[in-house]
């Protein structure tokens, strides 16, 4: 439609506005956001008496360092990080491996059984781990597992979601370069790892990336397999913490802030395929 | 270089060239199953086993420290009159059907608004995703700090728009739309970056073709982005569904399942029945509901999603 006097634009419709209204949206939603863990470092660092008054405040009227030292003196906080890294680093590294190596057979290799075999795994990743938490705790007790890293990692490293994720990706590598690298004489093999890996990087970071930090956030398992300080990773050991000092809100927040802050680190650090590892289990759905 | 050579003609079937294909051919199978072996040996005996034995075991009477005896179907007829099973059913289907529509519509509101074509974009995206990359746990703290009924700020920020906040986490009826809000906070991002790779991935000339048309942006988003982005809505809903009907960690922490049972879901009531209460045969009698549900409504969707998703892009 168009007409001779053009009709007084809208105020939305004005750039300047329109643009100081979006900048204003963008900061409000991150100031939401990002209260709670700013509040989680401010509370942190206040004293024992100021944290824990009827009435909080939320700046810290002076910043008490040594909460740090204390948080790691009530809990073995450092001990609960390493074994963090143990468990999601270990349930990464197994499930990386394998589901790079059984993604390519699904995706390059023929064999009898295949389509079944890949409908199996398929339908495992429908079912809610609840499902599988109580076979699997009885398994790994009768096996003697409870509290040992076998137990804690092994039923965690071999989901389908690996599996299906470079699956996918393997079926959008060109065929050319394996045969070129065939003509050349490599065996399957070598094929392999020096054609399809290398080109798969993007896709094995990904997976490895939100693995890791799914794991390192995993808390029901870990809470039914570990029962002492020598496998506790550091989701259950907050809930010990928050068991047995409840309300000293300095030092629970500190020690929430201590093991969440390299999860964010590293967050940071490989966003890159965090963002891309959403997206492609997004598109999966496609 | 071989790998240059064989590219300058793509698309060329490997039969045809000859070499030694017999021989790659038959240990192709043998090949596989090495292959597949260490992956296959994990997944059957720590998944798929674990799937099938969830159905032996919810058929027993079995308490982990006497020998298990057959039960038939009487864990599952026990959870007909099972008050705290039901209440449970309950509070995850009001967790779900809450929480499922507000984290949708703030991941899709914020994945529109850092798709305005504002400079920074990068950086936002990730201060937002911030909460998705905490540990729950950790994070639940702050927000029973957050929560505190007497001058919390929360109620402290009410209190500046004379709104006289409720006691949240230990009062009947605020303690599960406090779980709602602090879940929403939690996992808005991982829509919000779906949503945003689908918005860039609209073609460009369907919006220069709706402002042709004089649409206002109203129109334009119900005509063009919502039916183009339905795959990504469509995603989203299924996985955050499916994701809520396990909702665990933060009612665990925040106010372990009470007051009373108000915030007990099913995934804690099959924890305490399985691992406090040491009822595995139960407990996994109430797994597999679970999972019943969770397909059903899956499958409703998936349904659904014939008449309402587009994915003629």
């Amino acid at each position: 439609m168009t007409s001779d006097i053009p009709a007084p634009a809208p105020w939305h419709s004005s750039p300047v506005a329109r643009r100081k209204l979006l900048v204003f949206s963008c900061f409000l939603a991150m100031a939401l956001t990002l209260t709670p863990i700013v509040m989680m470092v401010l509370v942190a660092f206040q004293s024992d008496t100021e944290s824990m008054a009827a009435r909080p405040s939320f700046w810290p009227s002076s910043w008490h360092t040594e909460n740090i030292g204390r948080a790691f003196d009530l809990v073995p906080l450092g001990r609960y990080l390493l074994n963090t890294v143990i468990f999601a680093g270990g349930t990464t590294i197994l499930e990386t491996i394998t589901a790079a190596l059984a993604a390519y057979a699904f995706a390059r290799l023929n064999f009898r059984g295949r389509n079944v075999l890949f409908g199996v795994y398929l339908a495992t990743l429908m079912i809610p781990t609840q499902v599988t938490l109580v076979p699997q705790f009885i398994l790994v007790a009768k096996l003697h597992g409870v509290d040992t890293w076998a137990g804690m990692i092994l039923p965690h490293a071999f989901t389908a979601l690996g599996v299906f994720l470079l699956r996918q990706f393997f079926l959008g590598i060109p065929r050319d370069y394996e045969e070129a690298a065939r003509l050349d004489g490599a065996n399957r093999w070598q094929t392999f790892i020096r054609v399809i890996i290398p080109l798969a990087v993007p896709a094995i970071a990904t997976l490895a990336v939100f693995k890791f930090i799914s794991q390192w956030n995993n808390l029901l398992w870990p809470l039914v397999i570990s029962n002492s300080d020598a496998t506790r990773t550091a989701s259950v050991g907050l809930q010990v913490f928050q068991s047995t000092n409840g309300t000293q809100w300095n030092l629970l927040l500190m020690a929430a802030a201590i093991t969440t802050i390299p999860l964010i680190l590293l967050f940071f650090l490989t966003q890159r395929w965090f963002v891309k590892g959403i997206t492609m289990s997004g598109l999966g759905g496609r | 270089m071989a790998l240059q050579t064989r590219t300058a003609m793509p698309g060329t079937p490997a039969r045809q060239l000859g070499g030694p294909r017999p021989r790659w051919r038959c240990s192709e199978t043998f090949a596989a199953w090495l292959f597949l072996l260490p992956s296959l040996i994990g997944f059957l005996v720590f998944t798929a086993g674990p799937v099938i034995a969830a159905g032996v075991i919810s058929l027993l009477d079995w308490n982990l420290f006497s020998p298990p005896g057959f039960a038939g179907p009487d864990n599952f007829t026990r959870l007909g009159p099972d008050p705290t099973f039901w209440s449970a059913f309950g509070n995850t289907l009001y967790f779900t059907f809450v929480s499922v529509p507000l984290t949708l519509l703030v991941s899709l509101a914020l994945a529109l608004l850092l798709n305005q074509g504002l400079r920074r974009i990068a950086v936002f995206r990730s201060l937002l995703l911030l909460p998705y990359a905490t540990i729950t746990v950790a994070v639940a703290f702050v927000w029973i700090w957050l929560y505190i009924p007497t001058d919390g700020l929360v109620n402290a920020v009410l209190g500046v728009f004379g709104i006289d906040g409720p006691a949240w986490l230990i009062s009947d009826d605020w303690a599960m739309p406090a779980l709602i809000v602090m879940s929403v906070w939690k996992s808005f991002g991982f829509g919000m970056v779906i949503f945003l790779a689908g918005l860039q991935a609209i073609p460009q000339q369907l919006y220069e073709a709706a402002r042709v048309d004089g649409a206002t942006p109203w129109r334009t988003f119900l005509s063009v982005t919502l039916p183009l982005l339905s795959p990504s809505v469509f995603f989203v809903v299924v996985t955050s569904i499916i994701h809520s009907f396990q909702v665990f960690d933060q009612a665990l922490v925040m106010t372990d399942g009470g007051p009373g049972a108000r915030t007990t879901t099913l995934v804690m009531y099959i924890y305490q029945t399985g691992f406090q209460n040491y009822e595995q045969g139960y407990a996994a009698a109430q797994s597999i509901v679970l999972f019943a549900f969770i397909a059903v409504i899956t499958a409703m969707q998936f349904l659904l999603q014939r008449r309402l998703v587009h994915y003629d892009v």
